[in-house]
């Protein structure tokens, strides 16, 4: 207690003791100062300031009602500094320290406690707890989405039990794409509402289809995601059918959609069936299927946008987008495609398109006809970027775009390449500015003048991003946008003088 | 599941129902018959000399030169050393007490009566701020208070309870709330609320004119004085609400400065214990962390029926001992601990959170499965003896008490 104690008395000022704590700390942190505090003049704040060695004959004459400040400093000169800092902190008129933060409910109990009449769960947790918060969700009366991965197949099959049972939709797991009443639930977009129901066990199929709906002038009653196990005979499609009760129920939905992988032959045997029992139209895509028995009610697209345009009643889409006037073909010996896909239902599109034209094509995620990529006879590659190897401990590539990059630059290195096919999905979730980023990469390396880049941008105006904009920007950087991915994949064919066999992108009826 | 959900509706069911009534105050061998000579009661689950914390070991030695067990602190302190005295729990004995808690006969203790259930709980008179036995305080000043308290309030106040029947607690509290209070830190309200309704019966039960005054100037000097009574109350409250059969409430949260314990229901008197934590908080001027001893009272009883930490909203400033401290976020503070209860009070609400009732009723269950642990605001002690306090802000009940609680609860049930 060697150096100048101080004291400054200011009468009749109160202020709260916590208050006082909180700036007592603050002035006692300044250089220079020993100790120090600002207490309210009551007899046992004056002892403890005494014991503390911060009292004087000027504090001594305080009283309960009046402020005593307490500065010892390792000067006068310092102590006094200090006081007029203490002085002008009293005087500094408060409310300032900005709006707390809202409070978050922690637990699904306590949400639904702030909204009682909440009726589904999107759940986004780590694999290993998302089963858990699923059934909490689930006996609390809520549908649920999954948009977690990693759940065992057990799990999902134990939770979509329980959840018929109850008469509740688990959506998922691994469920990326929902839209419930106009509501649009992880990555989706904005899409008009309509008389189209769509069922997809895929997120950017759904995507996909309900974006073109849109661009072909139709709306979306409801998207309903299943998650892409629910049609393996473990599942046994429980929420498929689930869904398809829902929308046959709906008098809102005139015709529904169904988007998957080719489901497994029981499977697909029982949701034909239930199919057949509804007095609605059905346009079928599971990606990659053919020789399909189908009901007189369901029709089939082998891709999605044979889809979307069946479900607008035979409209097509992108009809003033012709592929043969806007090629300009590479040298012969860059005779490759590299398809980069963030979207896996996208690659699968364009695998299906390259097999009805003929061609061999390799792919880490291979739709029937295509192979392996180890197994890939000629360059044709069409790579699925959201698949586990790429994603392992980092986001999906539709959140990182960048997870595309090094793929980009190696194909843009590449003497075999001429042309390089990308997909661009914005919407809710969705990165900001994939366009932008794309094009920046693009800038950014030697691109040869023959090799071609072709991109399509699966989304709409109304989205955050917006699609005119985005595509605007993949257009500046010298990208030919096509109007559908299904169009992209035929483009990048036609660009190397090879056109379908068969038009793929039209209705089978 | 079903089995729980009752019990544990009937365990809400109980604590709404509580009456507390501060009813009397009495010496403590009148209220305990079974608290006999050298015997001292503490705070917290069961500990032993050894293992005691500074201010608990110097409150020890106080309070047996108080009840003349000993000359001197030196020579009280030897003699708990060697085992004298018998420590056992507050809580054993219908009773609790605040920091290091100390209850001897000899000592006057308020009654507060749950007239619902017909239960009493017992606790000290609080002491006043400063350098008091609670905070492990133990010179001449402590022990003179202490006497004075035997010898002319506590009967003095017992007879004004006597002749106004006693002062019903729920409608004050209730009071309190609006005022600012949240009964554990903020006692403002509250104690100036009691006063008002005491001052006219002490009036009447004491002649001398002085000895009035220097009893109302007491009441009227202590911002903490209610503090105790609260205490008294949630004891009251919560011990009509042990031992149902599969109930996953916290029937007691308390600490002895070594360990924290709680207590469940469905689990009967176990304790489950845990190493106490260090609060967060602020600090006297000339004192710092280095001088804090951890955790501890059985004043956690409040925060068990819902006030204190709970209650966080109702008292704003006191969101200032921790964080960025702003005051608009205390009502954070109780919405939180509303995920690790089952129920809110409709007769404890807070006004600025638009009237939401405390949250009422700690399920063991809650919080494991939220990993939020009951947040506490608490003083500060000294942690050498006879220093008293340094400070004051809030911690967090450790998990470990109430994850071992789970365990066992559910052996109970037949679940491992």
């Amino acid at each position: 207690m060697s150096g100048v104690v101080i004291n400054e008395v200011r009468r009749g000022f109160y202020l709260d003791s916590v208050a006082l704590m909180r700036l007592s700390r603050v002035i006692a942190e300044r250089a220079g100062v020993e100790e120090a505090a600002l207490m309210m003049g009551t007899p046992t704040n004056k002892r403890i300031m005494a014991d503390a060695g911060l009292l004087v004959v000027a504090g001594q004459a305080a009283e309960g009602g009046d402020l005593v400040i307490g500065i010892r400093a390792d000067s006068q000169a310092r102590a006094n500094e200090v006081l007029q800092e203490a002085l002008s902190e009293l005087d500094k008129p408060a409310g300032h320290g900005g709006a707390a933060p809202q409070w978050r409910p922690r637990s699904t109990r306590a949400a639904l406690k702030q909204v009682p009449d909440s009726n589904l769960a999107l759940i986004s947790v780590p694999g290993d707890f998302a089963a858990a918060e699923a059934r909490k969700a689930l006996r609390r009366g809520l549908h649920v989405m999954m948009f977690s991965d990693n759940v065992s197949l057990a799990a999902e099959v134990a939770l979509k039990h329980e959840a018929r049972a109850l008469g509740r939709l688990v959506m998922g797991p691994d469920c990326g794409t929902a839209i419930i009443n106009g509501v649009p639930l992880a990555f989706a977009n904005a899409v008009p509402r309509g008389p189209i129901g769509l069922i997809g066990a895929s997120g950017t199929g759904l995507q996909e289809v309900s974006c073109l709906i849109a661009q072909g002038g139709g709306g979306i009653s409801h998207a309903i995601g299943v998650g892409g196990r629910d049609l393996k005979e473990e599942v046994g499609g429980i929420t498929t059918l689930m869904a398809l009760d829902a929308l046959d129920a709906d008098p809102g939905t005139k015709h529904i959609v169904l988007i998957s992988k080719p489901p497994a032959a029981g499977v697909a045997a029982r949701i034909l069936e239930r199919i057949g029992a509804s007095a609605k139209s059905f346009t079928i895509c599971f990606i990659g299927a053919s020789d399909l028995a189908l009901p007189v009610n369901a029709r089939l697209a082998d891709t999605l946008k044979a889809a979307a345009e069946d479900a607008l009643g035979g409209v097509g889409l992108g009809t003033g987008f012709d592929p043969a006037a806007r090629t300009g073909r590479p040298t012969p010996e860059r005779d490759a495609v590299w398809g980069l896909f963030t979207g896996g239902t996208l690659c699968a599109e364009a695998q299906v398109i390259f097999r009805a034209a003929g061609q061999s094509v390799g792919s880490n995620a291979p739709v029937p006809g295509a192979l392996p990529l180890d197994r890939a006879a000629t360059g044709h590659r069409l790579i699925d970027l959201g698949a586990d190897e790429f994603t392992h401990g980092r986001p999906h590539p539709m959140i990182d775009p960048s997870v595309r990059d090094d793929v980009l630059v190696e194909a843009l290195a590449s003497s075999r390449v001429g042309v390089i096919l990308l997909d661009v999905v914005i919407g809710f979730g969705a990165h900001a500015d994939p366009a932008g980023h794309l094009a920046h990469v693009l800038t950014a390396h030697r691109r040869p003048d023959d090799v071609r880049v072709i991109a399509s941008v699966t989304g709409t105006d109304g989205d955050p991003q917006g699609r005119t904009a985005q595509a605007a920007k993949l257009e500046a950087a010298g990208v030919m946008v096509a109007p559908s991915n299904a169009d992209a994949a035929t483009l990048a064919l036609a660009c190397l003088g090879c056109f379908p066999v068969r038009d793929p992108t039209s209705r089978s009826a | 599941m079903e089995i729980i959900e009752r019990a544990n509706e009937e365990a809400i069911r109980r604590m709404l129902a509580g009456d507390p009534v501060l009813v009397d105050v009495i010496p403590a061998e009148e209220a305990i018959p079974t608290l006999g000579d050298r015997m001292i009661l503490h705070a917290g689950p069961p500990i032993d000399w050894a293992r005691m914390c500074g201010p608990m070991r110097g409150a020890v030695a106080g309070i047996a030169c108080f009840e003349a067990w000993a000359p001197n602190l030196n020579v009280a302190a030897e003699m708990a050393a060697s085992g004298t005295f018998t420590l056992h729990p507050n809580h054993h004995f219908d009773a609790v007490g605040p920091m290091t808690g100390l209850t001897t006969r000899g000592q006057p203790v308020m009654v507060v009566e749950n007239r619902a259930f017909g239960n009493r709980a017992y606790c000290t008179i609080n002491e006043g701020l400063g350098k008091v036995m609670r905070f492990g305080g133990n010179d001449a000043e402590v022990l003179d208070r202490l006497c004075w308290l035997r010898d002319d309030f506590g009967p003095a106040m017992g007879a004004a309870l006597r002749e106004m029947g006693g002062i019903p607690l729920k409608n004050l509290v209730a009071r309190g709330l609006t005022m600012g209070d949240e009964m554990h830190q903020r006692n403002v309200a509250c104690s100036g609320l009691t006063l008002r309704q005491l001052a006219p019966a002490l009036a009447r039960a004491i002649q001398d004119r002085d000895a009035l005054a220097r009893c109302l100037a007491f009441i009227g000097g202590n911002d903490q004085f209610f503090l105790n009574i609260a205490m008294a109350m949630g004891k009251a409250i919560m011990d009509p609400v042990r031992d149902i059969e599969g109930s996953s409430v916290v029937t007691a949260m308390a600490r002895n400065g070594t360990d924290f314990g709680i207590r469940v229901s469905g689990t009967g008197d176990t304790w489950f214990t845990a190493p106490v934590e260090m609060p967060e908080g602020l600090y006297f001027p000339g004192f710092s962390e280095v001088d804090a001893n951890p955790d501890m009272g059985d004043s956690t009883i409040v925060e068990t029926v819902g006030l204190g930490g709970f209650a966080m909203g109702a008292a704003p400033a006191v969101a200032g001992f921790v964080g960025a401290g702003l005051a608009s976020e205390a009502g954070n503070f109780t919405r939180t601990m509303a995920e690790i209860t089952l129920a809110e009070n409709p007769e404890w609400s807070i006004p600025a959170l638009d009237y939401l009732g405390v949250p009422t009723g700690i399920d063991i269950r809650l919080v494991i499965e939220t990993g939020l642990a009951p947040t506490i605001n608490t003083g500060i002690a000294h942690k050498e003896p006879g220093i008293g306090q340094v400070g004051a802000g809030v911690v967090r009940a450790p998990l470990a008490c109430f994850r071992d609680a789970l365990r066992a609860f559910a052996q109970t049930l037949g679940v491992s």
